[in-house]
Formats: structure tokens, C-alpha cells, sequence
């Protein structure tokens, strides 16, 4: 059984590429489940290949299965082979066990998507990569897996890749782990001049038998916890897990929880032998960026409005811890909370991605609220696995912290004190995400302060419009009555032109002009009514314009005090824990959206998405029963991975009494945590602002910085470099190519093909041959 | 005299008389000197020199009239289709 270890990273390689090929053709669901079935196949052989291994005692737990030599290259030797040891198996284990579960989940998550056959190529390319990574029995193999991880996060982050934000993520994603990789490929360069050999078999030999030069082991594994920090998110090369939440759930859930941040707590372990020779500042360096990593991102994930970025820190904070315990030299409780963090981080990562699901891709964490109604298994998987994260017991998670901690306790009591803290943190935020979900008032169709400030800016809008339009309304009345003056000024001018005519009349030649009195009484007297009627028109037209002064008065004072209003009113919260937002006042100019959001409901999420996190659920509550402290025949997984360690495993220094006291007050900071939340985001007792800081919803400004330097003083040097790249190095390449083409032009000079230039040429040389022979001769 | 002639000179032909004169001169040269250190080698050699530049006026006399043909009062300088 042993011998068909190569099948559990073949299987994933095959699905990838048959899904490749026909991935369009299969399409959904077939291209799904044939992704599915080739990691439940991969898990199955896995299982097979630990029951073989596991029928094995201690002394003989190790083997290597060679397929064929990869590199001959004289002394450097590299095969591909498969070291199937405890370590590597257990990683197997859960890499296929929960790949399979988020295989599963995907088939209903991605449904409806056009690269569907694309993403399951991926997802099973990743896994083919994560598990050479795992069994590789040399550094490079390792390294090749390590690199394809890399490869695959970055498809598989920026797998959306329309949408520019994405494709930055997966860039940035990418190049932070390359800074990691340059670590890793020094290191195996000077692994291979101290050693001779990248084979882990051949390594450790050496490292255990003899030890090795100090610095050496200490240079080597500053380089390896470089790329570990690139490739697990420690500080300084964490700020692209949050970024690497754009990628689709499913994805977050298998690499950036469970599997690909967790090989640089898997590449520490490996070489531990190499770590028991190198300095012993060492150690205590990697638990300090652990430990600061975790307490850091916990302070983050407190105020993040995001669901999936909360989850991000939170990873980076529990990663961390695993970086803690492998630098108190506690391989065992590490690789003990990585299997358990598999479990409950990917059972909430899911979980989100369910609730994502049901809310139709809103993200927003205030605008939950209250889904418990709609969507019971996700609620009530998501509280395990809360409970699980937070430390409550009897739930894996706590488990494998408190092992932590005991051991950071054993190391120092500072590290343990901060490592009690972010403790405390993570069940508060944790807390906080579950009340904020779950429980509570459902907040979708609130109307949002965005929505709200629009609203407001529509209304003076309105208002100032009917402000202008009585304006207009007044010019107009004014330039009535100016016509209806006119007109006035024109009937009594006629007035008096009939009654002079009428004067004149009696004098004139009466030839040329009516003299029928008559005529001419009707005449003047229609003057006159004409006179009249205009003056009543100016009167009517005053009146007019006295009306739409009053109004546009009105209209003014009633626009200023909105203005007024407007300005002093309260900016609505973004959380509103209470109750709506009062929109009494601008409810008819609220954008449509928010009449479209009151009908919206969520929907619980297919069975294909609602069985992993059941079965991850109950993995989650019994995961601790691999390594329960309460006797040594209870500890399955110390046992079990011995052989791996060659007994670097720190000894635990203290008493029991001492481990129940630490166990405690583990718990009960947890519970503290719990408390403080729900008394903040529950009872409303304790005003969540101040937890929320603007700062820490930034994360400390750490983005940005590097942001402006790379675009300020990194870009400048990046220039400079380029410069010299360019004018130095290749410069003098170019100046050589020059020199030659300027010889040539000099000498084609001579072959201009004149008879008499030839002709000089020759008597030249012939004077220069007799010179050479005449004090040659005379020497 | 031979020799600046040549460099100075455009015309094939007079070009070809400073190429006789210097030919000329080198025979003049060994037949004196073949006196003067009574060797006979001296007046042997003008027969080599004497028959080689006969057969080279010969030669070059007709590659030259050959190109003159085609144009009249052309130099040397316009015989520049070897050149590279």
C-alpha cells in the first residue's frame, strides 16, 4: 500500500488535466464531481497509505518511495521520490479530507459561473501542488510544490480577473510570496554546499549524527523562516492575505486557511533537526514574530467590517500562534493546531461563503443582522465553529491553544501574557462577527448613510430648483406688468390722439377726417375704455407680481432653513444596532435600491454546500481528541509523530497543577471575550465604537505606508536599479559592440576602392617593410 | 620621381610612364652598382626586371585601353567599382 503513495498527489494532477481539456465540454455540474471524486480518490489513498504506515512501529515509520531520478547532475543528485513519514501523512490527510469537502462545497457555490471547468482545473492543480509540497522527499521537490501553491493562489485569488482590483490582489499576492521564495532558494543553496544533499533522509543524518556548524544552521534557517513568513503570512509579508479575499470562497477556505499558509509551519517542522543546530536566539525569534503577528492582526480583525477580511486576520493571528509554538520548540502542539484550524477555519470560512451566498453577495457585516431565521445549518455550524476558535471547551480549538499556551508559558511568561491577550481578542471579534451575523435585528434593508446623504442632496436639489423656478416665476410677473405698463401708457396715448382729433377735427379740413360726431364720441370713448382696462391690466399685473415676490420669498426662506437642516443633521450611523435610521424627512428621495433591498430575503444554500459544513462541524467538535493532555496514552498524535521530530520536542517544565491553573485562565479569558462582545453588539450595554477605531480598520496604516514608500522612495530606488541594470552592466556589453563597429568604420576608410589610394597603401608598407629590414639588419 | 608621379597623376597612361621610369631607374641602379662591386649579378637581373616589364606594359597597356574605350578622358579615380 505503501508503494502507491505517488497516487495521492496523481489523482488531482489527472483531474487537472483532463478538466483542462474538457473542462468547457463536461461543463456544470460533471466538471465539478469529476473534480470531487479525484480528491475523495486522493483521500482515499492517502487513508490507505497511514493504515499501511500506521501498522508500523516507531523505528520503522519512515520510508521512501522513489519514482525516478529527476536532476543527475554529478554531485547534485535530486529524485522524485515521496517521503512518507508521520509529518507528511497527517498534512495528506487533512489536505485531501477537507480539499474534498471544499470540492464538494464549490460545485453549489460556483454554480452559474462561466469559468466554472477553469476553477476546478485550478483548485485540483492546487492540490496536485500542496501535495508534492507535503511529500516531496528533498528540498527542491518541496520547493517545486511550494512554487506551485504560489502559481495557484495567484490564478486562483485573481480567478475574476475582469474586475482590475482582483488582478492586483493576485499580483500582490504573488510577488509577496516570491520575496518569501528568495529566502527558500538560498537556503537550499547553502543547504546543499553544508550538506552535499537536498534529500531529507540524507539531511537529517548529518544534522543528527554530527552537529553542524552553528551560523550555517542559523543562516539557513533565517533564509527557510523567510519564505515561511511570505508564504503564512507573517509580519512583515501578511498584507496580501487580506487582499486575497477577492478570490471566491471556496478558495479562501482551501488556501488561505487550511493549506497553503500553513506549508510554512509545515517546512519549520520538517527541518526541525536543523533548527536544534542553529542559535538559540533563533527560536525565540520565530515565536516573537509569531506571537506579535497574532496579537497584531487580532487588534485588526476587531474592527473590520468585512466578513471574509475579518476571517483573513484572523488567520494570520492563528498562524501566528502556530509560529509561536513551533519557536518554544513545540512541533507537536503546532501541527495540532494547524489540523484543528483546518477544521474550524475553513468550517467559517464556508460558512461565510454560505452566508455570502444566501445574501446575494453582499459582504458587508453591518447589513447582516438577525439570518439565524433564514438560514439554521449555517448558523448553527458557524457557532461551532466559533466556539471552536475562541477556546471554549470541550471543542478542538481549545484544545490545541492551551497546548500553545502552556508551552509559551514554558518558554516565557511574557510570550504566554500576550499570547493570552490575542486569546481574548480573537473570542471577542469572533463574537462579535457571530451577534453581528446571526443574532439581532435584521439590517439589510436599512437605508444606508450613503443612501441616506444622496437622499439629502436630492432633496435641496428639489428645493433649490423651486427656489429658481419662482425666481423665473418673478422675472416673469415683472416683465407682465412691464408690458401691461406699456400697453396702459399706449391706451391713454390713443385716448389722447382721439380726443385731440376730436379737438382738431372741428378746426381741419373735415375731408380727410370722420366728422361724424358720433364716430367720434364712440371713438374717444372706446379711448377711454381702452385707457381703463389697461390700467386695471397694470393693477392686475402689479397685484401678480406682488404674489410671485411673496412666493419666491417663501421659497427662499423655506430653501435656506433645508439648507440648514441639511447641514446640522446627524450622519447616521453605519451600524445601526437599534433601529432604522429616522429618513422620515427625505423617505420620497431615497435611491431605488433600497425599495428593491425590503423584499429581499436570504435563502438557506443547497445540500452540496450545507454537508461539508456539517461534517466539518462535527470534525471541529472531536478534532481534540487527537492530543488530549490528561495521559500519556491519550496523547495520539505526540505519539504518532515521533519519528518526524527526532526528539527536538521541548519537555514540557511544568506541573500539572500548573497546566489545569493555565487551562483556566485560558478559558476564562475566552469567556471575558464572549462577554464583552456580546455586552457591546447583543445588550448594547458598552458603545462599540470604542472598539471600533478607524485606525485599526486600517490596520495600523501598515498598507498604506509601504504603499507610499514603493510609489515614493521604493519606486526611486527600483528606477535607480533599473538605471544601473541598463547603463552599467548592459552598457558595457554595448560599449564593447561600439568599439568594434568604430574600428570598422576607420578601416573601411581604405577600401574606397581608388587605384591611387591603393597605390599609397603600398609604397607605404613598402617603406615600412625596408625601415623594419634596414634596423633590423643593422641590430 | 617615379613614385610621386604615380600618387600625383590621374591618367592611366602617364601613370603607366612613372611606373617605366621607376623600372627604368632600378636597372640603371643595378647595372652602376654592378660595376662598381665588379659582380655580375648586377646586369643579370636587369634582363629579369627588363623582360617582366615588357610583358606588364603589354597586359596592362590593353586592360587599360579596354576601359578607356568607354569613356574618353575619364582618371583613375572613376575606377572605384572594387572598392568596399
Amino acid at each position: 500500500m505503501l508503494d502507491l503513495v505517488w497516487l495521492i498527489p496523481a489523482l488531482p494532477l489527472a483531474g487537472c488535466l483532463l478538466l483542462l481539456f474538457t473542462g468547457s465540454r463536461l461543463g456544470e455540474p460533471r466538471a465539478g464531481w469529476l473534480a470531487t471524486f479525484a480528491m475523495i480518490g486522493s483521500f482515499v489513498a492517502t487513508i490507505g497509505v497511514f493504515c499501511d504506515l500506521a501498522t508500523h512501529d516507531e523505528h520503522h515509520r519512515r520510508s521512501v518511495v522513489t519514482l525516478f531520478t529527476w536532476i543527475p547532475a554529478g554531485d547534485l543528485s535530486v529524485d522524485i521520490g515521496f517521503l512518507v513519514d508521520p509529518l507528511s501523512i497527517t498534512m495528506c490527510l487533512f489536505i485531501t479530507g477537507v480539499g474534498s469537502l471544499i470540492h464538494l462545497y464549490s460545485i453549489g457555490y460556483m454554480h452559474g459561473d462561466l469559468g466554472y471547468g477553469r476553477f476546478f482545473a485550478y483548485l485540483n492543480l492546487f492540490a496536485f501542488a500542496m501535495l508534492v509540497l507535503v511529500l516531496g522527499d528533498n528540498l527542491l521537490l518541496t520547493f517545486l510544490g511550494w512554487e506551485g501553491v504560489g502559481a495557484c493562489s495567484y490564478l486562483l485569488i485573481s480567478f475574476w480577473f475582469t474586475d482590475p482590483a482582483n488582478a492586483t490582489a493576485g499580483k500582490k499576492a504573488f510577488v509577496a510570496n516570491r520575496i518569501g521564495d528568495w529566502g527558500v532558494i538560498v537556503a537550499i543553496c547553502l543547504t546543499f554546499f553544508t550538506f552535499g544533499s537536498l534529500s531529507y533522509t540524507e539531511i537529517f543524518d548529518v544534522a543528527d549524527g554530527s552537529r553542524i556548524a552553528e551560523s550555517t544552521a542559523t543562516f539557513i534557517v533565517v533564509m527557510l523562516f523567510v519564505g515561511a513568513a511570505g508564504k503564512s503570512a507573517q509580519f512583515p509579508l501578511y498584507l496580501w492575505l487580506p487582499d486575497a479575499m477577492a478570490g471566491p470562497t471556496p478558495v479562501s477556505a482551501l488556501i488561505h486557511a487550511a493549506t497553503m499558509v500553513t506549508s510554512g509551519v509545515y517546512l519549520l517542522t520538517r527541518v526541525n533537526p536543523i533548527i536544534a543546530d542553529a542559535a538559540d536566539w533563533l527560536p525565540l525569534l520565530i515565536s516573537w514574530v509569531g506571537v506579535g503577528t497574532a496579537f497584531f492582526a487580532a487588534t485588526v480583525a476587531i474592527a473590520q467590517t468585512d466578513i471574509k477580511k475579518i476571517l483573513a486576520y484572523s488567520t494570520v493571528s492563528q498562524l501566528g500562534y502556530m509560529f509561536l509554538a513551533v519557536g518554544c520548540g513545540a512541533y507537536v502542539p503546532a501541527i495540532f493546531h494547524m489540523v484543528t484550524h483546518a477544521f474550524f477555519k475553513a468550517l467559517l470560512f464556508l460558512g461565510s461563503g454560505s452566508v455570502i451566498h444566501g445574501m446575494s453577495g453582499d459582504q458587508d457585516v453591518r447589513y447582516y443582522g438577525g439570518l439565524k431565521r433564514w438560514m439554521p445549518v449555517t448558523s448553527a455550524t458557524f457557532i461551532v465553529g466559533w466556539l471552536a476558535i475562541a477556546g471554549v471547551p470541550p471543542f478542538a480549538g481549545f484544545w490545541s491553544k492551551d497546548e500553545i499556551l502552556a508551552f509559551a508559558w514554558n518558554e516565557s511568561p511574557v510570550l504566554w501574557a500576550v499570547a493570552l491577550v490575542t486569546a481574548v481578542l480573537t473570542a471577542f471579534y469572533m463574537t462579535r462577527q457571530v451577534v453581528l451575523v446571526f443574532f439581532g435585528r435584521y439590517r439589510y434593508a436599512d437605508p444606508r448613510p450613503g443612501e441616506i446623504a444622496d437622499a439629502w442632496e436630492s432633496r435641496v436639489t428639489a428645493s433649490a430648483i423651486e427656489l429658481a423656478e419662482s425666481g423665473s416665476a418673478v422675472d416673469l410677473a415683472r416683465s407682465a406688468l412691464d408690458t401691461a405698463r406699456m400697453s396702459c401708457a399706449a391706451a391713454e396715448k390713443d385716448q389722447k390722439d382721439a380726443v385731440e382729433v376730436g379737438r382738431s377735427a372741428t378746426a381741419r379740413d373735415q375731408d380727410l377726417i370722420p366728422t361724424d360726431p358720433e364716430e367720434l364720441a364712440q371713438a374717444i370713448l372706446a379711448a377711454e375704455d381702452a385707457v381703463t382696462s389697461a390700467a386695471s391690466g397694470v393693477a392686475d399685473a402689479e397685484a401678480a407680481l406682488e404674489e410671485a415676490e411673496l412666493i419666491a420669498d417663501s421659497a427662499a426662506t423655506s430653501h435656506e432653513a433645508l439648507v440648514q437642516e441639511a447641514k446640522n443633521r446627524l450622519e447616521s450611523p453605519a451600524l445601526a444596532l437599534d433601529g432604522p435610521p429616522d429618513v422620515a424627512a427625505v423617505e420620497r428621495y431615497l435611491p431605488k435600491n433600497v425599495a428593491e433591498r425590503e423584499g429581499c430575503l436570504p435563502h438557506e444554500s443547497p445540500w452540496t454546500m450545507t454537508v461539508p459544513l456539517v461534517l466539518l462541524a462535527m470534525l471541529s467538535t472531536i478534532g481534540g481528541a487527537l492530543q488530549l493532555p490528561f495521559a500519556s496514552s491519550l496523547k495520539f498524535l505526540e505519539h504518532w509523530l515521533e519519528p518526524s521530530l527526532f526528539g527536538n520536542e521541548v519537555h514540557l517544565g511544568v506541573s500539572g497543577g500548573t497546566l489545569w491553573v493555565l487551562a483556566i485562565v485560558a478559558v476564562v479569558g475566552g469567556l471575558i471575550g464572549i462577554t464583552l462582545a456580546v455586552a457591546t453588539y447583543q445588550r448594547r450595554r458598552i458603545n462599540h465604537r470604542i472598539f471600533e477605531q478607524a485606525i485599526l480598520a486600517d490596520a495600523w496604516g501598515v498598507d498604506r505606508a509601504v504603499t507610499n514608500f514603493m510609489g515614493g522612495p521604493g519606486r526611486s530606488g527600483f528606477l535607480a536599479t533599473r538605471l544601473f541594470d541598463e547603463r552599467v552592466i548592459d552598457g558595457s556589453i554595448d560599449k564593447i559592440g561600439d568599439l568594434v563597429r568604430g574600428i570598422g568604420t576607420l578601416l573601411r576608410r581604405f577600401h574606397n576602392g581608388l587605384v591611387r589610394t591603393y597605390a599609397v597603401g603600398i609604397g607605404l608598407g613598402a617603406a615600412a617593410l625596408l625601415l623594419w629590414f634596414l634596423t633590423r639588419a643593422s641590430w | 620621381m617615379g613614385a610621386v608621379g604615380l600618387l600625383v597623376r590621374r591618367n592611366p597612361l602617364v601613370m603607366f610612364m612613372c611606373v617605366e621610369l621607376m623600372l627604368n631607374a632600378v636597372n640603371l641602379t643595378f647595372v652602376s652598382l654592378g660595376d662598381a662591386l665588379e659582380d655580375l649579378g648586377g646586369q643579370l637581373s636587369v634582363f629579369f626586371v627588363l623582360v617582366v616589364a615588357a610583358a606588364e606594359v603589354v597586359v596592362g597597356l590593353a586592360i587599360v585601353v579596354a576601359i578607356m574605350r568607354h569613356r574618353a578622358g575619364s582618371t583613375v579615380d572613376d575606377f572605384s567599382a572594387l572598392g568596399g
